[in-house]
This record gives structure tokens, sequence and C-alpha cells, in this order.
């Protein structure tokens, strides 16, 4: 059997990145470890720029184990775009780490190369292990801050829920797989009929649905998500809460927009219901919160909520409304945890009332943290408009109003609480005026994530072009 | 084999991996919990055998039954603090937990008792091994890959949290 192997430059160039990280720690002396995030941002930028190559590549190795397609890529890049911004975001608070500085590096590398995987994957078994290479990897980067407590706990807390949600998902893939007799999922379009569906079937779904559920933090899988967001280190918090999200989402629209259109009304049923209950719980839950990362986390589960939407409308233009609203989400939340990774660097404090006067004491975050939850609560002209204007105009087209509705408004409840967080920033009267520092590579992602966010909400059309190839993959209405 | 044996010899496992299962909570010592553990998976490898998945069987004991279960004892002699005889306790949650595993069990029961399977299969292959490892590197070559390297990641990992933190520098 011949296997094309070039197809998968990006999976080997990412795995090499990381285990050429993992060596490079152990040769280079202790206290020369210093530019290992640059090293690393460096690397996966590298390796974004070659995936624009797979643009417009679509084929599929080994029977349709692995696919090589739009759809994938723009995931891919998502991830290693995503990765980049963690990596440099990462490196004041590695500075701080007493050991292990290059192994966190490429810990992070093998994080974004599980999501790599498990959005390239054809099949359930790949699937699987992509899934399981990201989730092992997050709990040793949540467990991350030796000696903290809160760190340690908020491990455990996503080891043992995050083993069961898996052991939930396994359960499921066994039962569609002796359902449908084939683990590769564009086969599951032939094998499961639309007329004869299994109660074996329904329950498998279900399992499936409750174990990614757990994944993007859908209401009510959410459970984990406060504790571990506040307590693992904030740059691994960014990632968790994009990279994890993206990735599961991708899986969501492979498994079920790919492989079982024609059941279509039983998981949309499902789906509808996740969504409009994340939106609601995620909104009313976030707006007592005092802790940034966990407002941002209950903002998090309610932004899940949103995308769902785009598995609800069932159509291409819901996923092409998913890709491009995860891609925005990725900069308007590494913006919003940079700024928290940038005060508690500086102050030592997540919370949002210790956020009072920030306009004074460094402009450039408060702005950040600004255009960030304006575009989370879909303000125009940011970026978070165009998305959820694409994904709530996918589900009215759908005649599904009501969710389009229960998104309208949960969006203007959102708006309280984000600008709760602006009022202190800008009308605050701040304990301690004296400026802000934070290091240059912070100031990098904080410009970025202002910049693409402000940009993409102007001038979408690079991105929907990118999110409608990624969408045209699937052949729905 | 005829049916009969073959019918007797699933209940028996059946029974031995339920009760060794139900003993790994129910104990109160954690000693016990961790051998019943290994009766529990020695029971599962026995209906593979059943299944003629003669391979999943073996490897069903060698890894669950012998290295998982020794790290699970390892872990009981190095963290235990205390009396080891109340050393697994339960909480006072036990009866909501019944109710809420029963109504899982009947309603897991009802859907997958309900389901047409459909045909089973032939008799499997002869060689299971020998297909199993040309699949692993042909079909499967990207899952096996991938599972080398969560397997690299896992043993980092490991050394990354449980290395003891230096209190030097």
């Amino acid at each position: 059997m011949n296997i094309d192997y070039s197809l998968l430059t990006i999976e080997m160039l990412t795995a090499g990145l990381a285990l050429g990280l993992l060596v490079l720690s152990l040769v280079v002396p202790g206290d020369q470890r210093k530019g290992f995030g640059y090293l690393t941002a460096a690397g996966l930028a590298i390796i974004f720029a070659i995936s624009f190559a797979f643009n417009g590549v679509n084929k599929e190795i080994i029977g349709g184990m692995y696919l090589i397609d739009d759809f994938g890529n723009f995931f891919k890049q998502l991830a290693l775009v995503a990765g980049v911004l963690v990596a440099l975001a990462s490196i004041p608070y590695v500075e701080k780490l007493e050991s292990y500085r290059g192994e966190y590096y490429s810990l992070l590398v093998f994080a974004t190369l599980g999501m790599v995987v498990m959005v390239g994957a054809g099949d359930l078994i790949s699937l699987y292990l992509g899934l399981e290479l990201m989730t092992i990897t997050f709990f040793v980067l949540t467990a991350f801050k030796r000696g903290d407590s809160k760190s340690a706990e908020a491990g455990i807390k996503y080891v043992l829920l995050g083993a069961m949600s898996s052991a939930i998902l396994l359960y499921g893939l066994s039962m569609l797989y002796g359902v449908a007799k084939t683990t590769v999922i564009s086969e599951l379009v032939s094998t499961i009929q639309a007329g004869q569906i299994s109660p074996a079937l329904i329950l498998g779904l279900m399992f499936l649905v409750g174990g990614f559920g757990f994944k993007i933090s859908a209401v009510p899988f959410h459970m984990w998500s406060p504790d571990v967001y506040e307590g693992a280190p904030t740059p691994v918090t960014s990632y968790l809460a994009v990279g994890s999200k993206a990735a599961a989402f991708a899986a969501f629209v492979r498994i079920f927009m790919g492989g079982m259109p024609q059941i279509q009304e039983i998981w949309i049923a499902l789906f509808a219901g996740l969504s409009a209950l994340s939106m609601i719980i995620g909104n009313l839950i976030a707006i007592p919160q005092t802790n940034i990362k966990r407002m941002l986390a209950f903002s998090g589960v309610a932004q899940a909520g949103y995308i769902l939407t785009g598995m609800v409308a069932g159509t291409n233009a819901g996923i092409k409304g998913l890709a491009f609203y995860l891609m925005i989400y990725v900069f308007a939340t590494i913006g919003a945890f940079t700024v928290a990774i940038g005060f508690s660097n500086a102050t030592g404090s997540d919370e949002i009332k210790d956020m009072a006067g920030l306009s004074q004491r460094n402009p450039l975050m408060a702005a950040v943290m600004l255009v960030c939850l304006l575009s989370m609560a879909g303000i125009p002209p940011l970026a978070g408009f165009a998305g959820k204007l694409f994904l709530f105009s996918a589900i009215v087209a759908q005649g599904k109003l009501w969710l389009a509705l229960v998104g309208l408004i949960m969006s203007m409840v959102s708006v309280y609480y984000y600008l709760s967080v602006a009022k202190s920033m800008y009308m605050g009267e701040a304990a301690d005026p004296s400026p802000i520092e934070i290091p240059g590579s912070l100031k990098l992602v904080l410009i970025v994530s202002m910049v693409v966010t402000i940009f993409l909400g102007i001038y979408p059309a690079p991105l929907t072009g990118l999110a409608e190839a990624a969408a045209s993959v699937f052949a729905l209405k | 084999m005829s049916d009969a044996v073959f019918t007797v010899a699933f209940y028996v496992f059946s029974a031995v991996t339920v009760l060794a299962a139900l003993g790994v909570v129910l104990k109160k010592n954690l000693v016990h919990s961790a051998l019943l553990l290994i009766l529990a998976f020695v029971g599962v490898a026995g209906i593979y055998v059943l299944l003629q998945a003669d391979f999943i069987a073996a490897v069903q004991i060698l890894v669950y039954a012998g290295a998982v279960a020794i790290l699970v004892a390892f872990g009981v002699m190095l963290t235990k603090r205390g009396d080891i005889r109340e050393s697994n306790l339960a909480n006072r949650q036990k009866w909501p937990a019944l109710f809420v595993v029963a109504g899982v069990f009947a309603v897991i029961y009802a859907l997958l008792g309900q389901t047409n399977w459909g045909p089973l299969a032939a008799a499997g292959p002869e060689d299971s091994v020998g297909i199993l490892a040309t699949l692993m590197l042909t079909d499967f070559v990207v899952p096996f890959e991938t599972a080398a390297i969560l397997l690299t990641v896992a043993m980092l990992g490991a050394i990354v949290i449980a290395k003891e933190v230096k209190n030097s520098k």
C-alpha cells in the first residue's frame, strides 16, 4: 500500500517541532533556556505559513482513514495560530518557573498536534487518539503550577471528569461501531439508513454528544470549566478555551454533518436544546462572577451555545458560520486572557474589582480588553457581530427563529457583564495608580488580537472565503 | 465447543466480573479492592476469549491484570497513611448513587436490548495477531503513531507532575 506522506506534512512538522523542543530542553543548560518561547512561536508560525499550501487540496489517505481537506486545514490553521499566540503569551509565565521550561513549550506543541490530528481524522479511532493526545497534554499543563494548590486541584478535577467524559464518549463510539460496523466516518453515510434507526444508535449519539459536549463546555457538561479555568496557568487556560473547544466542534461537524446528515432531525433536536441551555445558563451565571477567569469561563459556555447554533442549522451556511465564529473567538479570547496574564503578572490578582482604573495604568490593556469583550458580545463593527450574523441568519433560514431570538436576547444580557468590566476599567478609581508595564511578547499578542478583531469586523471577506471553502467540503444544502 | 459449555462459561465469567467489580466498590480495605479489581479484569479477559478475541484477551491479562494492578498496589503502598482496614470508605451518597446507577442501567439495558444488531460476522481469523500487526502499520498507521506520541507525552507529564518540587534556588 502506498501512502503519499507529503500530505501529512503539517502533522509531521508539528510532531518534529514538539520532539525537537523536548530534546533541546535536555541538551541546553538550565540557565541558558531563554529563547524557547520565541522558538516555539516561530516554529508554529512557519508551519502555519506552510499550511496555506494545502488550501484547496482535498484528498483522503488510506480509504478515508485520514482526510486532507479545506475543512481540516481551516481548523489546523486555527490551532496553529492559537498556538503561536499562546506561546508568546506564555513567555512571562514560563520565565517565573523554576524548572521544566522547555518541557512546557514541548507540551504546548503536543497539544497543538493533538488538535491537528483530531480535525484531520477521517475515522473514529484516529479522532479519539487525537482527542486523547490533546486532553492528556492539557491535564499536565493544567497542573503545571507546581506547589500551587489551586492548580493541583484544577488538574485533579480535570483528570477525573475528563476521564469520565472520555469513557462516555468511547462507549458511544463503540455503539456507533456496533450499529454501523465501520469506524470510517464517510462510510457511516451508507451504513446508517434514515428509515431504520435503532435504539442503540440513539443512545450512542447521546453519549457522543455528552462526551464532546464536555470538551466544548456546553451546559449541562460545563461544571468543570470554571474551576479548571481558574486554577490552570492563564496561558494554558486561554489555549484550553479556544483550542479544545474548536477541535471538539470540528469533530462534531465531521461526525454529524459528514457521517450522519441522513438522520439530521434526531441530532438537530439534541443540539438545539444544548445550544439554548448553554446560552441562557452561561450568560446568567457569568453576571455575578468577580474573578475575570471565571467570568470568561462562563462567557465561554455561552459562546459554545452561540456556536452550537451552526450545528442546529445543519447546512453549509451553518458550518461556515461555525468556522468563522470559532476563528474570531480565538483572537477575542486570547486577547482577553492575555490582558489577564499581564495584569496578574504585574499585580498578582485576577479579580475584576482590582482592574479598576486600568485605562490610566495601561491604556493598551484596557483597550484590548474592551475590544475583545465587545466582540464577544457581538457589537458592530467588531468581528463578533459578523460571526453572530452568519450563525443566526443560518438558523433563521432553517425556520428556527426561536433559537435566534434566544441568542439575541442573551447577547444583550451578556453586554451587561462585559460592560461592567469596561466600566470598572474606564470609570473606576485605581487603588494604586502606578502604571503597569508588560513585556514585549504580551504587547505583540495584544496588538495582533485587537487589530484582527477590528479588521475582520470591518472587512470579513478574507476569512469568509476560507470558512466558505471549509464548509464546501460537506455536501449539504 | 458445544453451545451449552459456551453458555455456562459465559455466565461464570460474567458472574465473576460483576461480583468482583461490586467488591471493588464495597470492600473497606483498599488492598482487597485492588485484588478484586484484578479478578474483575481476568473475568473480562475470559469473555474476550469466548468472543475469539485471543490477542485482546492476552493484552487484557498482561496489561490490566498484570501492570495496572501492580501500579494500583504500589500506589496504595506509597500513599497510604494510617489504618489500612479503613482505607476505602464510601461517602453518604450510597443510596442516591444506587438509585441513579440503577436508572442508567435500566435505560441502557432497555435500549440495547431492543436493538437488532444484525448478523454476526463469520468466525474470527485464525491468526489475529499477524493481521493486527499488518493493519497497525498500514491502514491504522496514523492512529498507531499518534498513540506512540501519546505515550511519550504521558511519560513526560508524569515526570513533570510527580517529581518533587526543589526548594533550592
